[in-house]
């Protein structure tokens, strides 16, 4: 072998060794600094500063920036996290980059809004986010749907909501549910029917797999929460009646106040309690329900969703 | 065009092709393929305005460094090697040199922006399966970006003209950041009264606006262009890259290579 060969190989394989060596050792020292991660940090944080930094790409600078806010909301939402200081600013810096970046103002308001640990909890700052996206997009009527969403949703400011849908309906192209929405909210508001009705437009009006999976486990769960409320009812009715509570659903159909035993959305029987209450029997797989839970319990940090759902 | 200038313009362009200038397409081709495949994963919703906002910075940056970096020597390096005495003893004016050598690197920049675009568009098509009308506005936001190269390109010229290879860079560099600004130049014109204005207003006619013929934002949100903007634009960047050559010809005219 001549020396030259021998060189070669010797700093091939030394290069090599050092690289997978070094991050080797990289990973090592992640090990020991967990609290270390850049993304907390936000080196530059004014908005107006990166504009002016970007030289004119800021298109460009604002992909950058959506990105890293979806996977700051990606990483802390699978981690259970119940704070999001960077997300706002992340939004905000997004949104003043590329105003016209509608897919921001969308997803964003939508992992502002929600309480933890669904979203941040900060459903001003998602009415912000959604203001400043209509200033900057008026003729887009989506963004008036997502202010009118976070209104009725999570601050129950229903006369809010349905100003925010009725203006949404005056844009051109602005899909007809926005008007029907804008006069459920202004008679029947707080009611299930109303709800749903939201949840199906949200539905109907996505493209993305994780919205569609997030509206279909909410018409879910508003399924339950009617169902509970009117089998505790007719459980009462029976009480009533008879002077003691059933001890089974089967029961109920036997004495002809039921055509069958009722299932959950899922498929499963609810479960019937010696106290006439009513329950499911997997809540971990209806998220978002506010009835027919077990006593003290506590939802898993992330909601599950089923496969299907995405669809 | 003057066969002479023809000449120059053509050996430019091959010495930059020797110089491997081009192998930036490949640095590029991997940058838009990894995007293309990388951001509908790690994203939402942003494939096809990552592959239009990051396909049109690439090629804008990697012009504006080649133009800069290829401009700064065009004339410089030719007074080292000596080889501007051969070019200069036949019949050769001055004049044609400077314009010879703006037109070769413009060529080579136009061959290199057409290479790229077509990675663009290819990119484009693998994000979005399809054309649609829209996308045919990035043509006119690359034409805009040599646009830009032409300006860039003579203002190189005219630093390699008089001044070292290190400093034409350091004064091309900083004309296209202050030229990034121009817009913000003239609104702190107009913030300022009496001499002050005058000064601050004809500074920012002065500079190289290239903001305005940055419109990549705008075509990544299929944003129509309106064709009165395309011949202002077209007119104001000639017009410019014209006046700059000149002053580079007037400097080169007037320098003693001995």
């Amino acid at each position: 072998m001549s020396a030259r060969r021998r060189v070669t190989i010797f700093a091939t394989s030394l290069l090599v060794a050092c690289m997978l060596a070094s991050a080797f050792l990289l990973r090592w020292v992640d090990q020991l600094r967990t609290n270390a991660t850049l993304e907390e940090v936000l080196y530059i944080s004014s908005p107006k500063v990166l504009k002016r930094m970007s030289l004119g790409y800021d298109g460009l600078l604002a992909d950058i920036y959506w990105t890293r806010a979806v996977q700051y909301f990606g990483g802390k939402h699978h981690a259970g996290a119940s704070r999001y200081d960077l997300l706002a600013p992340l939004l905000e810096i997004t949104t003043t980059l590329d105003p016209h970046l509608l897919v921001a103002y969308e997803f964003g308001s939508n992992f502002l809004a929600p309480a933890p640990p669904n979203g941040a909890g900060m459903p001003q700052r998602a009415i912000e986010l959604a203001q400043f996206g209509i200033r900057n997009n008026p003729d887009d009527w989506h963004l008036y749907y997502d202010l009118g969403f976070i209104y009725y949703m999570e601050l129950h400011d229903y006369a809010k909501a349905a100003d925010a849908f009725a203006r949404g309906s005056q844009v051109p192209n602005a899909h007809p549910f926005l008007k029907a929405l804008a006069a459920q909210m202004a008679q029947h508001a707080g009611e299930l029917q109303t709800a749903r009705m939201m949840w199906s437009a949200t539905y109907s009006t996505t493209t993305d797999a994780s919205i569609r999976a997030n509206a279909v486990a909410h018409l879910r769960a508003l399924q339950v929460d009617e169902d509970v409320t009117n089998l505790e009812n007719l459980v009462r009715f029976y009480q009533e009646k008879t002077g003691h509570f059933p001890a089974s659903f089967a029961e109920m159909e036997a004495a002809g106040f039921l055509r069958g035993i009722p299932v959950d959305p899922l498929g499963q029987t609810y479960e019937l309690k010696p106290d006439g209450r009513v329950q499911v029997r997997d809540p971990d797989d209806l998220p978002f329900i506010e009835k027919g839970l077990p006593p003290g319990y506590i939802p898993p940090k992330k909601p599950r969703f089923l496969p299907t759902d995405r669809n | 065009m003057n066969a002479r200038i023809a000449h120059i313009a053509s050996n430019t362009f091959r010495e930059a092709v020797r110089d491997r200038v081009l192998y930036n397409l490949i640095a590029f081709a991997l940058l838009m393929s990894g995007a293309a495949i990388l951001v509908g994963q790690i994203s939402i919703d942003i494939e096809r305005l990552v592959v239009v906002n990051l396909g049109l910075t690439a090629v804008s940056l990697f012009g504006v460094v080649i133009a800069i970096f290829i401009g700064i020597g065009l004339v410089s390096k030719e007074i080292e090697k000596r080889t501007l005495y051969t070019v200069l003893s036949r019949p050769v004016r001055r004049w044609e040199f400077i314009v010879g050598k703006f037109l070769g690197l413009a060529g080579t920049l136009v061959v290199n922006t057409f290479f790229m675009a077509v990675g663009v568009f290819l990119a484009l098509l693998y994000v979005s399966h399809h054309f649609q009308r829209a996308d045919g506005w990035l043509l006119v936001a690359l034409y805009f970006i040599i646009l830009q190269f032409l300006i860039i390109t003579a203002l190189a010229l005219l630093f390699s003209s008089f001044s070292t290879p290190l400093m034409s860079a350091v004064f091309a560099f900083a004309l296209f950041v202050i030229g990034s600004f121009a817009e913000d130049l003239r609104g702190f014109a107009a913030m300022t009264h009496g001499l002050t204005r005058w000064l601050a207003t004809a500074a920012a006619y002065l500079v190289p606006n290239f903001s305005a013929l940055n419109i990549i934002s705008s075509v990544a949100h299929e944003q129509a262009v309106a064709g009165r903007f395309i011949l202002l634009n077209t007119g104001y960047a000639l017009i410019y890259a014209t006046m700059v050559l000149c002053g580079a010809v007037l400097i080169f005219e007037r320098r003693n290579l001995k």
